[in-house]
């Protein structure tokens, strides 16, 4: 068996194995894997079965779409009809969404096998899985030490073999910080290319959907399907999506990839620093052309996205009152108790964190100070790259300055927990897309080098990477599960 | 910057939060730590540059006025705490 | 004792007619049953997201075209953050910093006709909330949230009223105006027309302006004029005994005729507005406006000054057919059919036909005398085929749906009589029965005639023209 999106399509249109025989495979590993990494919080293996054996049915007539028959783990953010979607919740432990996000209808559109919902950050917001109601997932490479987050179940259950891919979703590094940390490659399109409808949000205006797998060529696949304009979301861009495959092989000689000497200061770990050298030495190889940039601005995307994300998510929580849907207190005693208890009681520490946060930078008094500050200090991050790209094609940096860390070490500690999305949040903020890609080990664990593109440069990103895959057999490399 | 207590329990009030008199120290120095994150901002003038709400520059795109939507009031109200007669269940509120 | 001077605002929240919500594809329509029109965005259900209606854009600058206000290029929509049972998310989606409609002017018919201009602060979109039902369930408040997301235009004006009657007038005005606009169907017990009324006093010639109490609750104009006044005794009477207004909403409860504190919103809220991520700012350009300008009816001044200047009708009837666009139209298509009859339409709708739809409480567009009726018949009366006595009575017919006015003429023998031998028959038998008046009346007694005329108008079931019997009457007499 493979773990290949590209391989998996061939060997179900050549009649290798049938889409029940390879569902049912990777069912089998969930369930003997699950119970030590806890990467899925529902496994759907009913439904699962039944679509893959209404895929092979299709496949029997010759009707093939793109994924047809394609097992995918999808990440608990997502809401999918009849299928409880918790975002990692006591507040949504009970919720089964009536409806499909965009995503999950564009999955089910183009013939995908639905394994499970995984794991995460309650609401997305952590970039360790510890603040998941249903617990920890450990990290395949190392059992004791995290997967990165929000999207850690994803990124867990894709590296470990229990899924060939899953969806993720980066509000700050969501999907390339899990992605670096286990060892696989993820892509954060730019804002607006993904529709965020039934998408449970946490930082409107930062969060975006994307795919984790094992290369940038399954990615590329993934990417189609999910990517489109969507009328149901203001903020999606109406832009027709290339076909992100057809230019994975291109040359890249002359491409002109600057490094930005601010992510290559203090705090970035030596064996990190080390590994992405020999991968810009690997570019170098390749053509392209390394040029020394400067991203001044940089240092101030950490506050300025913890005041941004928990503004939005202050005001994004709101709805889960206990009244409509999801859990409510036992016996409120009147309304504001039935508020409180449903709220206070609902929600996890980081999240009760956040929500103060943000609710206090909005605040008669504060907003000049610290809301509206962090808008306009935005705009000169977004500018930085501006500049940037005036004379370079393309970003390349670390992902994350630090490998993956033990469970634990950082829970008592907001801030530097925070620090570790140093050289992700600054693409959210700007709402540019960006990759992590496997570019070599630091004590026996994975390396995330981080390609940023310009705006709607998904193919590119998608390209650079590819190329870099084919030179390189740092993302085909996998922990070894017992 | 560091918050008091009384300013957490304020806070927690505005955002309709339960918070248990233990744990507000806790969330006090929390809080205060990621306050002080937020001083970096006061080192740059930014007065006179345009708040940035989207990544992107583009404007509110228009749907057109049609009914699209059908009654799923079962099924909505089927995940509901608690409801009766179609309607949504809340403590007395007294106006 | 000090003289006291009123100082008097408005908010209109105008329901916009639109079929569909502002952030979702949901029915508006009223009535129906509890939460069957609530949509998961109107329920603020997880993931989901807001898209703007056209429509409602569109209903909001034709009303800041027709008040001279300055249109915003770049509205924002913002969030007001709260919470409360009816307002499914926690935050209700409204727009502060940069309104879609800016500042401008309406002007009103102060008390004694004089005319005053009343400025306009502004008038944003926002989504209305859900109801509240506290009698349903003993211990508990039901949800009913079909009218979340219906789309509201806030219309808040300077405090530039001085009187509750003011007030009332400018509250009229805005009514008149956004039913000519067609963007609100102005019905009040609906809910669907609105004012919260700003209220506060202070000595005559003093500056500064006094605490300010806001009313809310007032379902008709007559309650506004009601409340206002109350309240602005309420504050008199408070300052005159010492104490002191505070800056609170105020229910108004028609039933007892008072104004009583709301204690649960008393506590200040924060409410944390902040430009709303999930929506962009809307843009409109000046081909837009001016596209939009270029379809706007008549509005009522215009309509009134045309009335005036081009028609010729008196002040009074001029306001009078101007105000209410149905009754404007009502008099056009009368007009249209029968336009040498002006002065008798005039009179016809501000009297009888005002008069009917008053008694059985009906609104001129349902009127069961259609214009056209209404034009038929006066024309009857014009080429003397019926008297204007007689006429009532076809009205009468006409309303209950007895036919057109030919009809009822004809199925009534209702014609009138002008054959002169028959008339001059009907003399001769009045003269002959009643010597003792034609003496009175050749001895001078003028007043006897109308004795003759009314026996003669008797015996001909009132069909005999009155003209003619009148001067033949006279000749027979002498």
């Amino acid at each position: 068996m493979t773990d290949s999106i590209r391989e998996i399509r061939l060997g179900l249109a050549a009649g290798e194995f049938s889409s029940v025989e390879i569902t049912q495979d990777y069912l089998n590993k969930i369930n003997l894997h699950n119970p030590t990494l806890n990467c899925f919080i529902t496994i759907t293996d009913e439904l699962a079965l039944e679509q893959a054996k209404a895929a092979d049915e299709s496949i029997a007539r010759g009707e093939i779409k793109t994924l047809t028959g394609v097992p995918i783990a999808h990440k608990d953010i997502y809401c999918t009809d009849g299928i409880k979607t918790s975002c990692a919740s006591k507040m949504l432990d009970n919720f089964i969404a009536p409806y499909d996000a965009t995503v999950i209808e564009h999955f089910k559109r183009d013939g995908a096998v639905i394994l499970g919902k995984t794991n995460m950050d309650e609401f997305a917001m952590g970039s360790s899985n510890e603040n998941s109601y249903y617990g920890s997932v450990a990290n395949p490479w190392d059992l004791g030490r995290v997967p990165g987050g929000s999207s850690g179940g994803s990124a867990s259950a894709v590296a470990a073999g229990l899924a060939p891919a899953a969806t993720g979703t980066d509000t700050g590094g969501s999907i390339r910080q899990p992605a670096a940390l286990c060892g696989i490659t993820g892509i954060k399109p730019t804002y607006g290319r993904v529709s965020r409808y039934g998408m449970i949000a946490f930082g409107s205006s930062l969060d975006q959907g994307g795919p984790l797998a094992h290369s940038a060529e399954d990615c590329a696949l993934l990417l189609q399907t999910m990517a489109g304009f969507d009328p149901r979301d203001s903020t999606s861009i109406d832009q027709s999506v290339p076909d992100y495959s057809v230019d994975l092989a291109q040359d890249i000689e002359g491409i002109k990839i600057g490094l930005p000497r601010e992510y290559f200061a203090e705090g970035l770990d030596a064996d990190i620093a080390n590994v992405i050298a020999s991968a810009v030495d690997e570019f170098r190889r390749l053509g392209a052309e390394i040029v020394d940039i400067t991203l001044p601005n940089t240092k101030l995307s950490i506050p300025v996205y913890y005041v941004v994300a928990p503004a939005e998510c202050s005001s994004n929580l709101s709805r889960f009152d206990g009244v409509r849907f999801g859990y409510r207190c036992d016996n409120p005693t009147d309304l504001e108790d039935l508020y409180k208890r449903s709220r206070g009681e609902g929600f996890g520490d980081e999240v009760i964190r956040r929500i103060m946060i943000g609710t206090y930078a909005l605040s008669a008094g504060y907003y000049d100070a610290y809301y509206l500050k962090a808008q306009q200090l935005r705009r000169l991050i977004k500018e930085d790259y501006e500049k940037a790209f005036e004379r370079v094609d393309m970003i390349l940096c670390p992902t994350t300055p630090e490998v993956a860390f033990k469970q634990g070490e950082k829970t008592d500690d907001p801030v530097s927990m925070y620090l570790q999305d140093i050289y992700t949040i600054s693409l959210n903020l700007a709402g540019l897309p960006g990759m992590s890609i496997p570019a070599g080990f630091s004590q026996g664990l994975p390396v995330g080098l981080q390609l940023i593109g310009n705006y709607f440069e998904e193919s590119r990103l998608l390209n650079v990477a590819h190329r870099f895959q084919q030179a390189t057999d740092w993302h085909l490399q996998s922990p070894e599960m017992k | 910057m560091s918050l008091k207590k009384e300013a957490v329990r304020k806070i927690a009030h505005l955002a309709r939060l339960q918070i248990d008199e233990s744990d507000l120290d806790r969330y006090a120095t929390d809080l205060s730590n990621i306050l002080t994150l937020f001083e970096q901002m006061n080192q740059v003038d930014a007065s006179d540059i345009v708040p940035m709400a989207h990544p992107m520059d583009a404007t509110q795109r228009l749907r057109p006025d049609e009914v699209t939507e059908l009654d799923q009031r079962d099924k909505f109200q089927a995940i509901a705490p608690d409801v009766n007669r179609g309607l949504y269940r809340v403590p007395k509120v007294i106006e | 004792m000090t003289d006291w001077e009123s100082v008097i605002g408005l908010e209109v929240h105008a329901q916009l007619a639109t079929s569909s919500k502002i952030f979702s594809g949901a029915s508006t329509a009223y009535g129906s049953e509890p939460n069957t029109q609530a949509c998961t965005v109107d329920l603020g259900f997880p993931g989901v997201l807001p898209v703007l209606n056209a429509e409602v854009v569109k209903m909001a600058i034709k009303f800041g075209v027709a008040i001279g206000a300055k249109i915003c290029s770049h509205s924002v929509f913002e969030r007001k953050n709260y919470f409360y049972p009816d307002l499914p998310k926690g935050y209700q989606i409204s727009q502060f910093e940069l309104p879609i409609v800016g500042t401008g002017s309406l002007e009103i018919t102060a008390e004694e006709g004089a005319k005053k201009t009343i400025g306009i602060t502004r008038a944003h979109l926002e989504e209305d909330a859900g109801k509240s039902l506290h009698d349903e369930f003993v211990d508990q408040t039901g949800i009913d949230l079909n009218r979340a997301g219906t789309p509201l235009l806030e219309i808040v004006s300077e405090p530039d009223m001085r009187s509750a009657k003011e007030a009332v007038a400018y509250a009229r005005k805005i009514h008149s105006l956004v039913r000519y606009l067609e963007i609100c169907d102005g019905n009040m017990q609906e809910g669907s027309f609105r004012c919260d009324a700003n209220v506060s006093v202070r000595p005559v010639g003093q500056k500064e302006l006094g605490t300010r109490t806001e009313l809310k609750n007032i379902n008709s104009f007559r309650f506004l004029e009601r409340a206002i006044n109350h309240e602005i005794q309420r504050q008199i009477d408070l300052i005159e005994g010492g104490g002191k207004v505070v800056l609170e909403t105020r229910l108004y409860d028609s039933s007892k005729d008072e104004t009583r504190s709301m204690r649960s919103k008393e506590e200040a809220n924060d409410y944390r507005y902040f430009p709303d991520p999930d929506l962009l700012p809307v843009a409109v350009d000046e081909a837009d406006i001016e596209a939009i300008r270029a379809s706007l009816p008549e509005l009522p001044d215009e309509k009134r000054r045309r009335y005036l200047d081009t028609l010729k009708l008196s002040e009074y009837n001029a306001e009078l057919l101007s105000s209410n666009r149905d009754t404007a139209v009502y008099f056009e298509q009368a007009l249209s059919r029968a336009p040498e009859l002006k002065d008798q339409i005039v009179n016809w709708i501000l009297g009888d036909l005002s008069a009917a739809l008053n008694r059985n409480e009906v609104e001129i567009q349902d009127s069961p005398v259609t214009p056209q009726m209404l034009a038929d018949l006066l024309q009857r009366i014009a080429d003397n085929t019926i008297s204007g006595k007689i006429a009532k009575e076809v009205f009468e017919a006409m309303w209950r749906g007895e036919g057109s006015t030919d009809r009822i003429i004809e199925a009534r023998g209702l014609k009138q009589i002008t054959d002169s031998s028959e008339i001059e028959g009907l003399i001769d038998d009045v003269i002959a029965a009643n010597p003792t008046q034609v003496e009175q009346f050749r001895a001078g007694k003028e007043k006897v005639l109308g004795f003759f005329v009314g026996q003669i108008m008797k015996q001909s079931k009132g069909k005999a023209n009155p003209g003619q019997v009148n001067s033949m009457l006279r000749d027979k007499l002498k």
